[in-house]
């Protein structure tokens, strides 16, 4: 345990010093906040009973920030590691190979939980968007499953990218329609209920739906169980196809 | 205590229908340099990689440290240090970073700073992996594989690609490992680099070991033909003879009756070179 300790540490190092990672993933879901709350304003949609758009987009750019420090963080950064033989020389080592995976999950549940509170803290300051505090449990059970889930969906992917160069281009054809049509980018009254039914059967959309519930008071229940097992049968494919298919050397070798 | 560090027979190993490693034997003995040299795509990388546990044979016998890599575990893993043939360092780790990364992997490790100084990278402890010169950076390469104080070094092709100045510092490390008490096992494809840092040479071709020995007596080379060339009327002349001392008298004896000089006279042993390019030649 303290191997991976050990590990998350350095992992911690690396992500925080590679501009490219600290801006994909830390600073552009704050931009798009920005851009959003800023160009649709004061608006309230046909949400949860009639809310107030900003409120809707805090926990819309939640997920998104979530979804990018761990799948697409840990799809990127596995494959250029495996592609430069930094995998390999490690399985070279003493250090067993659950160890660097765990390190890695680690770092992207740090770095999702850090981007929670702070979209989460620049809604409320900028936006006054409230923090339902006495939903906190609730809340890191959907962030718990969800970053879970999307880590394995990550590791999985690793094995469907074959080069660094394609690491980028691959997450985001999988990952920006998605975000489109599971209302993260555009609130979800505005979408055709076909749209909605669509992105239902992919793991985005029910993280968002679970989220969402248990960050805006109005909403029905403070945990949507039955979106949030969709997410984690996602995870489980994720986990299994990642057993299988994941790899240690550089493609070809 | 005498029993070989590493002891291979037999070793075979195909991919589809290219054999890359076609019966390989060979001892390598605690403590010593040794070097597998051979032309790109001789066999040597997929040997080494077979030894260090990454890859599966197809037949022969393997020992190494007393187990079969196949099988062998974490302990086995203690116990080992690699460096792999393309640079695999994080780029924004420093180098004492990177090494004390690695360190924590181990049960034993060598203290970070005795390894910075025994690689030749005092002064550049602080620096970033992605900041230091290829140099530097397969310095670090072989600090990362020291510092688990490992028994044995694998170091596939350690200066490919350097200028003579890094060529040279290198060479200073690995040759530092065995004052050391480190067995290392060597791969490339420099004849200089073998004959400078190996105890013991096993030349590949093919997939086969084509010669064994002390860089001295590789090849034979005693009793190959001598080499004798001068200029006569403005040509060249070289032969080849056994006898030279015989073939040396009669020239000299004739220009010495002539009158006149053997100009440019040279007396040669084909060098280490020479053994190599005819032994690795590709008919």
């Amino acid at each position: 345990m303290s191997l991976v300790w050990h590990q998350l540490r350095y992992d911690q190092k690396v992500f925080w010093r590679n501009p490219a990672a600290v801006f994909f993933t830390v600073l552009f879901p704050i931009v798009l906040l920005l851009i959003f709350a800023t160009v649709f304003g004061d608006q309230t949609i046909d949400v949860a009973g009639g809310i107030e758009i900003t409120t809707y987009y805090v926990p819309a750019i939640i997920t998104l920030a979530v979804v990018s420090a761990t799948m697409q963080t840990l799809a990127m950064s596995l494959v250029i590691a495996r592609e430069e033989g930094r995998l390999k020389r490690g399985r070279g080592t003493p250090m067993p190979a659950w160890v660097f995976i765990a390190g890695r999950v680690g770092n992207s549940i740090v770095v999702a939980t850090l981007m929670l509170a702070l979209v989460a803290l620049l809604g409320r300051m900028l936006y006054g968007v409230p923090i339902p505090w006495a939903r906190t449990p609730e809340l890191l059970v959907v962030l718990v499953v969800g970053a879970a889930s999307f880590c394995c969906l990550g590791i999985a992917l690793t094995a469907a990218i074959p080069t660094q160069d394609a690491a980028a281009p691959i997450a985001n054809v999988i990952l920006l329609p998605l975000y489109f049509l599971s209302g993260v980018f555009i609130p979800d009254d505005e979408l055709p209920s076909g749209v909605i039914d669509f992105a239902n059967h992919f793991p985005i959309r029910p993280f968002f739906q679970s989220f969402f519930d248990a960050y805006v008071p109005g909403s029905a229940q403070a945990i949507a169980w039955d979106h949030l097992a969709v997410v984690a049968i996602w995870g489980l494919g994720g986990l299994l196809l990642a057993a299988r298919f994941f790899r240690w050397t550089p493609r070809g070798e | 205590m005498d029993d070989p560090v590493i002891s291979i027979s037999g070793l075979r190993k195909s991919y589809g229908e290219v054999e890359a490693v076609r019966g390989i034997d060979l001892d390598v003995r605690r403590g010593e340099v040794f070097a597998f040299l051979g032309p790109n795509g001789a066999g040597k990388t997929t040997t080494v990689e077979i030894l260090e546990g990454y890859r599966k044979r197809d037949g022969g016998e393997l020992s190494v440290l007393g187990e079969d890599p196949e099988r062998a575990g974490r302990e086995w893993r203690e116990r080992i240090g690699i460096v792999l043939q393309s640079g695999n360092l994080e780029p924004y780790l420093t180098v004492a970073e990177s090494l004390a990364l690695y360190a924590g992997y181990y049960r034993a490790p060598r203290p970070v700073e005795e390894v910075i100084e025994a690689v030749g990278l005092a002064g550049k402890a602080g620096e970033r992996a992605g900041r230091l010169s290829g140099g530097q950076r397969r310095r670090l390469d072989v600090g990362m594989a020291l510092v688990g104080d490992p028994e044995l070094l694998f170091l596939d092709e350690p200066t490919t690609g350097f200028d003579p100045e890094a060529r040279r510092a290198a060479w200073d490390v690995i040759a530092g490992l065995r004052e050391l008490g480190k067995t290392v096992f060597l791969t490339t494809h420099y004849m200089d680099e073998a004959q400078r840092l190996a105890d013991r040479v096993a030349i590949i071709a093919a997939g086969e070991i084509v010669a064994r020995g002390t860089p001295e007596d590789l090849g034979d080379r005693e009793s190959r033909p001598v080499r004798i060339s001068y200029r006569e009327n403005g040509r060249e002349v070289a032969l080849e003879t056994t006898t030279p001392v015989r073939t040396l008298n009669e020239l000299t004896g004739r220009a010495l009756a002539e009158g006149r000089e053997l100009e440019a006279l040279e007396v040669s042993r084909p060098s280490l070179e020479d053994v190599y390019l005819e032994l690795t030649k590709t008919p």
